[in-house]
C-alpha cells in the first residue's frame, strides 16, 4: 500500500488493461511520446510500442470515427479527448455511431470503447479547458457515463469501462488528478452503474459526483458542527444512475441535496431531483435542492471559485430544507 | 501500365467540372476491357440490368407509400456494380444510403437492402456476415469508419481492405479530410470511391468545391488521386480494383473520383426541375452505363439480342418477385426499441420496457 494519485491510478490501469489483452490500443493528441497532456498514458507507448499506444493527427472526429471502425474489427479502443470542449467535434461520431451502432444493428456490432475525457474546471484553465459536459453523454441513450472521485474508483472503473461490452465515456475529474491516496493495486470497487456512500448520516443526502463529492464531503464535516448529520453519496456512474442506492438513502433521510460543477439547468441535477421526487415522494420531509454551477458558460479563471459551488453553498442549501420541523 | 497508373498519369481535364453543361467524358478512358474476362463482363452486365430494374420497382415503392423514401442510383449502376464486384467478399464495404445496388451486388437480400427506407429497422441486414457496415446517413462519417477498421486489419496483419462510399457533396465534410489524412499517415488500405454524380441534393458541384477535380485533392493528404468515367463499368472495376490490390500490399489508400450522373431525382421527395436546366439529363443519356455497356457487349459477341432479353425478363421477374416478398407487412416490433441499447438492459429500460408491454397487451397487440 503507498500513497498514489489518481492520475497514477489511471495510468496503472491502462497499462493493465494493455498488458492483460492485445485487443486493448490507445490512442488521442499527444498521447505518445509525451504521454498526454495531463501524463496519464506517461511510458505506455515506449513500453508497449507505437501500434498499442500512438499519437494521431489533430481530428477528434477521426479519432473517434477511427475507434468505431477498430472496435467493429474487434479492438477494444481507448481514446483520450485531450480536454472536455475539444471532444465537441467528435460530437456527430458519438451521437449518430457510437450511441446507436449496437441499436442499428440489432445487436450484431456492439462497441467496447473506452472515451476518457479531462472534465471540468478548478485548475485555472482558460476558456473551453473547464468544461462539465456530461449532461450531453448522459442524454445520450447507448451511452455509459462514468467518472471516478477516488483513485481507486478511478482505476477499479477505467478498467471495468475498457471491459465493458458497450461504449463508456469516462470523465476524469481532473482537479482531482493529482490528489493522493494510500492505495494498493490492482483493486476492484464493483460494477458500473453502483453508487456507493461515502459517509453515513441521518439528516439528509447530499448527492454528488466527480470533482464535488469532497467539497460535498468537507460540507458533511461542516454540517457536523451545526449537528446537522449528513450521508454522502459518490454516483460513480451517471448513466445507468443508481437509483437503488440513491432512493434508499433519501427514504431513511427524508432530506435531499445534489452537488454538482456543471450547470444547473437541464443539468445532470434535474434528472436525479425528478427521479428522487418520482420515487420518494412521500418520504419527503423538504423539496429535493440543487446546488450547481451557474447557467452561464464557464468563467474566466479568476471567477471560477465563484462559479464553482462551495461549502457554503451547499450549507445554505441544507439549512433551507427547513430544520425546525425535524424532531431531534 | 494499369489504369491506375494511366489515370494517374493522364492529362488533367481542361477548366473545372462544372454542373451544367457537363461533360459527360472525363480524362483517362483507359482500355479497359484489357484483363476482364467476357464471363465477369456478363456478370457486371446482369447486376448493372438487375440494378436498374431494382431501381425501378424500389421508386415505385416510395410512389405506392410501402416504402417512406428511396434514393435511387438510376444512372450509377457502372460505380455500385463494377466497385462491389471489384473487392473480395471478405472485403468490407461502407455504404451510404444511396448504395442499394451495390449492396445488391454484394449479394445482400433485396428485402433487407430496402428495411432502412420501409422504416421498421435500421438495418435490415447482419453487417458483420455480410462485411458490410449499415447504411450510412450522416455524410461523410463512414469515411473514418473504413479508416479505422482497415487500420485495424492492418494491425491485425489481415488482408482486408475497406471500400468506402461518398458522394461528391460530402467531400466538403470535415470527416472526409479527417479520413483521408489519418488513412494516408496510417497507410491504412482503404478505397475511397466518390461517385460525382454532379449534385449534392440541388447544389452542383461548382458551388461545393472550387477544385479542379474531386481527385486533386488526393495531392493533399499524400495519395494518388484517380479520375475516371464513372459510366464505364469496366474502368471502375479496375481502378477499383487496383486501389485494392495496392492497398492490401500495404501501399495505403487512394482516392478514386468516378464522374457519373444521378438520372433521377435526390429521393422521391425531391424535385430535381427547380435546379437542373432541361435537357441536362439527356446529355447524359447517351451516356448511360447500362446501354454502353450492352453495346459493347453485343458489339464484342459476348452477348447477343436473345441472351440480353433472357436477362432483362430475369430482371423483371426479380422485380416481380420483390415486389410480392414485399407486399407482407414489415416485421417491427415495438420492444426491439429497448433490445439493443446496450449489452445489459439497465433497470431503468426495464422499467420503461416494461411499461411499453403493458400497454401493447392493453391495446392488444402484445405477444
Ligand atoms: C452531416 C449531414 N448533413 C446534411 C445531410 C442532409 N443530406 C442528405 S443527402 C445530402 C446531399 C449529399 O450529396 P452527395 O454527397 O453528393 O451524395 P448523393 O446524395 O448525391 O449521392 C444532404 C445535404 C446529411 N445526411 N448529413
Amino acid at each position: 500500500m503507498s500513497e498514489i494519485t489518481m492520475a497514477k491510478a489511471l495510468n496503472t490501469a491502462l497499462r493493465d488493461a494493455l498488458r492483460d489483452d492485445p485487443r486493448t490500443i490507445l490512442f488521442g493528441e499527444d498521447i505518445g511520446a509525451l504521454g498526454g497532456v495531463f501524463r496519464i498514458t506517461d511510458g505506455l507507448a515506449a513500453e508497449f510500442g507505437d501500434e498499442r499506444c500512438f499519437d494521431t493527427p489533430l481530428a477528434e472526429s477521426a479519432i473517434l470515427g477511427t475507434a468505431v471502425g477498430m472496435a467493429m474489427y474487434g479492438y477494444r479502443p481507448v481514446v483520450e479527448m485531450q480536454f472536455d470542449a475539444f471532444a465537441y467535434p467528435a460530437f456527430e461520431q458519438l451521437v449518430s455511431h457510437v450511441a446507436k451502432l449496437r441499436n442499428r444493428t440489432r445487436g450484431a456490432i456492439g462497441l467496447p470503447l473506452t472515451i476518457r475525457i479531462p472534465y471540468g474546471g478548478g485548475i485555472g484553465g482558460v476558456e473551453h479547458h473547464s468544461d462539465s459536459s456530461e449532461i450531453y453523454y448522459m442524454a445520450t441513450p447507448g451511452l455509459t457515463v462514468v467518472t471516478p472521485a477516488t483513485a481507486a474508483d478511478a482505476y477499479s472503473l477505467l478498467r471495468r469501462s475498457i471491459a465493458s461490452p458497450d461504449p463508456v465515456v469516462f470523465l476524469e475529474p481532473k482537479r482531482l488528478y493529482w490528489r493522493k491516496e494510500a492505495l494498493g493495486l490492482p483493486v476492484d470497487t464493483g460494477p458500473l452503474g453502483s453508487a456507493v456512500i461515502r459517509r453515513h448520516g441521518t439528516h439528509a443526502t447530499l448527492i454528488a459526483y466527480g470533482p464535488a463529492v469532497t467539497t460535498a464531503l468537507e460540507a458533511a464535516e461542516a454540517a457536523a458542527e451545526h449537528g446537522w448529520d449528513l450521508e454522502v453519496i459518490d454516483l460513480r456512474t451517471l448513466m445507468p444512475l443508481d437509483d437503488a442506492t440513491v432512493c434508499a438513502s433519501v427514504r431513511r433521510t427524508g432530506r435531499a441535496v445534489v452537488v454538482h460543477e456543471a450547470h444547473g439547468f437541464a443539468g445532470p441535477g434535474a434528472e436525479i431531483a425528478a427521479r428522487i421526487t418520482e420515487r420518494c415522494f412521500y418520504h419527503l420531509e423538504a423539496p429535493v435542492r440543487r446546488v450547481t454551477g451557474f447557467d452561464v458558460p464557464y468563467p474566466p479563471p479568476l471567477l471560477e471559485r465563484h462559479y464553482l459551488p462551495g461549502v457554503d453553498r451547499i450549507l445554505d442549501a441544507v439549512a433551507s430544507l427547513e430544520w425546525e420541523a425535524v424532531p431531534a | 501500365m494499369t489504369v491506375l497508373e494511366a489515370a494517374t498519369a493522364a492529362p488533367a481535364p481542361a477548366g473545372p467540372v462544372t454542373a451544367g453543361p457537363v461533360t459527360a467524358a472525363p480524362a483517362a478512358a483507359a482500355p479497359a476491357a484489357a484483363g476482364v474476362p467476357p464471363d465477369r463482363q456478363l456478370l457486371m452486365y446482369r447486376a448493372m440490368v438487375v440494378g436498374r430494374a431494382f431501381n425501378r420497382q424500389a421508386t415505385a415503392f416510395s410512389r405506392q407509400g410501402r416504402l417512406a423514401v428511396y434514393p435511387s442510383s438510376r444512372g450509377q449502376e457502372a460505380c455500385q456494380v463494377g466497385s462491389a464486384l471489384a473487392v473480395r467478399p471478405t472485403d468490407w464495404l461502407f455504404p451510404t444510403y444511396r448504395e442499394s445496388v451495390a449492396l445488391l451486388t454484394r449479394g445482400i437480400d433485396p428485402v433487407q437492402v430496402l428495411t432502412l427506407f420501409r422504416g421498421d429497422q435500421h438495418c435490415g441486414y447482419d453487417p458483420v456476415t455480410e462485411h458490410t457496415a449499415p447504411q450510412c446517413t450522416p455524410l461523410a462519417t463512414q469515411c473514418l469508419h473504413a479508416a479505422g477498421l482497415a487500420d485495424a486489419a492492418r494491425m491485425a496483419g489481415d488482408p482486408i481492405v475497406a471500400l468506402a462510399y461518398i458522394g461528391d457533396g460530402a467531400t466538403s465534410e470535415g470527416d472526409f479530410h479527417e479520413a483521408l489524412n489519418y488513412a494516408a499517415v496510417r497507410r491504412a488500405p482503404v478505397v475511397f470511391l466518390v461517385q460525382n454524380n454532379q449534385y449534392a441534393i440541388s447544389v452542383p458541384l461548382a458551388k461545393q468545391t472550387a477544385a479542379r477535380t474531386l481527385a486533386d485533392k488526393a495531392a493533399g493528404y499524400g495519395m494518388p488521386g484517380v479520375r475516371i468515367d464513372g459510366n464505364d463499368v469496366l474502368q471502375v472495376y479496375r481502378a477499383v480494383h487496383d486501389a485494392a490490390e495496392r492497398a492490401r500490399a500495404g501501399h495505403g489508400p487512394t482516392l478514386i473520383e468516378a464522374v457519373t450522373y444521378r438520372i433521377d431525382a435526390h429521393t422521391n421527395a425531391d424535385d430535381d426541375t427547380r435546379y437542373r436546366p432541361a435537357g441536362e439529363a439527356d446529355v447524359w443519356a447517351a451516356q448511360d452505363p447500362v446501354d454502353r455497356l450492352e453495346r459493347d457487349l453485343l458489339a464484342a459477341g459476348v452477348l447477343d439480342r436473345a441472351a440480353a432479353d433472357g436477362i432483362a425478363a430475369a430482371a423483371d421477374a426479380f422485380a416481380g418477385e420483390l415486389s410480392a416478398r414485399f407486399s407482407a407487412p414489415p416485421t417491427g416490433d415495438p420492444m426491439q426499441m429497448f433490445r439493443h441499447v446496450y449489452h445489459h438492459l439497465p433497470p431503468h429500460l426495464r422499467e420503461q420496457s416494461e411499461r411499453l408491454a403493458a400497454e401493447l397487451a392493453a391495446d392488444g397487440q402484445g405477444d
